[in-house]
């Protein structure tokens, strides 16, 4: 358990110490790389933003992880369940997938005028709904017709088979796909953040510490992101826990 | 061979499978399995199916749970045609297919939560305990099936096919995936629940020895598209026990088994 918790500390303490060696050893100026004793101050100076500015970045996430959750899940069961959806809607969805996000924050901006939350929000959910309707689509449709065959040879429902069967059995594909589309949402809301002009959130002073050439900031800001993801993740795993524990194997 | 019963009683089947014909439409074309199929299984009694790989026998068992509609053809179940899945059948597979996230005691219950959704959670339990007696499983109720062995699991699962006390077991291969020890103690376990317990059964095996030490009758099914090619009546003691496997009646039905597969496998058999 002392590990458990050591090891990782140790590792990001291994890896600021590199850092700092790197900027040390170059003698590089703050303009290049601010190394991790700057950033302190950074944190210090700004500590007020970085809460509010964090908290609009991180509900912003959280709530299109869920939106993504909420469709991702009904398009998996879609295309898990029926083969015709399957075959018309799988190009589409990847075509999707494939635009890259970034060239969305015009469009979406354009559309939404002003709707900076409600942007920000829509894009982190278009980011990250992908692989998770994937992963549900392929749980279930890959699901063992026995799994299925047991109950329906006792009459019961489509209904009572995806709760009982289908749905349980998904769930750690599931919880894999949400580990990926969380930091992904990340990434989502903070291209909007940084693209559109009087953005909020991390990404806005992200730019604002590249116009100020506040490079420390800017630094900063990257550390405080990487934080709420690592933040995000260990929250879904200690949601995997709880509704998919029993797929962990012991020894693992 | 003599008759299981004597001349003028009147039998009822429980299982009455009269001329079924059904074919698979594949990408290659339409592929026919069972063509013209017989058989009849009397209440009470246990039918083990045997022929060559992939001669439709899991398409049988997927007619007689109502899971599939035959193409021509009737499959009648107590007197009533079989027009879709009922509540009345156990099936069990050569894959456990046990819920991981269920425990052993959890995944038993299964059938009872569909069939007798107003059957108290106590006597649930109860239901399932006394099964898990009879299979040697108690002790491990509340551990996960992958902390159990491949035959303490199949026996958990067909504890699962019985707890609704159906009136017909169908069984699709399965004890196929067990070592040969385990094998043969699944089989005596299965003497025994039918003794406790009695029910119709039909279980689908490529294992001869299997099928004379289970079985009431032995039905040969032919190569694809399969027909009812040979029924046998096994005379054997019901109480059996392993070593009858080892008598010369039991040696001769054997022979006679083999040389059956051999036809309907296209082979010639040889002279003896």
């Amino acid at each position: 358990m002392l590990s458990k918790i050591a090891t990782p500390i140790l590792a990001v303490l291994i890896f600021l110490g590199l850092w700092e060696l790197l900027v040390w050893a170059n003698g590089w100026p703050n303009y290049k790389m601010a190394s991790p004793s700057d950033l302190p101050p950074a944190f210090w100076k700004y500590k007020e933003l970085f809460f509010t500015m964090g908290w609009q970045t991180l509900w912003r996430t959280v709530v299109g992880l869920m939106l993504a959750v909420v469709f991702g899940t009904l398009i998996g069961m879609v295309i898990g369940f029926s083969k015709i959806a399957r075959d018309g809607l799988y190009p589409l969805l990847i075509g999707f997938n494939a635009i890259p996000k970034a060239t969305l924050v015009p469009v979406i901006s354009l559309i939404f005028i002003g709707q900076h939350d409600f942007n920000t929000v829509l894009m982190a959910f278009m980011i990250s709904f992908f692989p998770i309707a994937v992963s549900v689509g392929i749980g279930l449709s890959t699901l063992e017709p026995e799994y299925r065959d047991i109950l329906r040879a006792l009459g019961a429902s489509r209904f009572t088979i995806f709760r009982k069967i289908a749905l349980p059995k998904t769930l750690p594909e599931f919880f894999g796909a949400l580990k990926v589309a969380a930091t992904l949402a990340f990434i989502g809301t903070n291209l909007v953040e940084i693209v559109s002009p009087h953005g909020r959130g991390l990404g806005a002073l992200f730019k604002s510490g590249e116009t100020n050439g506040d490079y420390p900031l800017m630094f900063a800001v990257l550390i405080a992101l990487a934080f709420l993801g690592i933040v995000l993740y260990y929250a879904v795993i200690f949601l995997e826990r709880v509704f998919a524990g029993w797929a962990e194997r012991e020894g693992n | 061979m003599a008759a299981c019963f004597p001349k003028g009683t009147v039998i009822e089947n429980l299982i009455e499978i009269k001329g079924v014909s059904h074919a698979y439409h594949t990408a290659s074309g339409r592929l026919p399995v069972l063509d013209g199929l017989d058989v009849s299984v009397p209440e009470g009694t246990f039918a083990a199916v045997v022929g060559p790989s992939g001669c439709g026998k899991s398409t049988l068992t997927r007619l007689v749970a109502g899971l599939l509609k035959p193409d021509a053809g009737e499959v009648w179940l107590h007197g009533e045609q079989v027009k879709g899945p009922r509540k009345t059948v156990g099936m069990a597979f050569q894959n456990p297919v046990l819920l991981e996230w269920r425990t052993i005691l959890e995944n038993v219950i299964l059938p009872l939560e569909i069939v007798a959704p107003s059957m108290s959670k106590v006597d649930r339990t109860a239901r399932a305990m006394e099964l898990l007696e009879m299979v040697g499983l108690v002790g491990f109720e509340d551990k996960r099936p992958s902390e159990l062995s491949g035959g303490m699991r199949q026996r958990a699962s067909l504890c699962r096919s019985l707890v609704h006390k159906p009136d017909v077991l169908i069984m699709d291969e399965p004890f196929g995936a067990l070592d040969a020890f385990t094998r043969e103690d699944l089989w005596q376990t299965m003497r025994d629940l039918r003794a406790a317990e009695p029910f119709t059964a039909v279980l689908i095996t490529h294992d001869l020895r299997e099928s004379v030490f289970l079985g009431d009758q032995v039905i040969v099914l032919s190569g694809r598209p399969a027909r009812t090619q040979y029924v046998m009546d096994v005379d054997l003691p019901k109480d059996r026990t392993l070593d009858v496997l080892f008598t010369p009646k039991a040696a001769d039905m054997l022979h006679i088994l083999r040389d059956q597969i051999k036809i309907a496998q296209g082979r010639d058999v040889e002279a003896h």
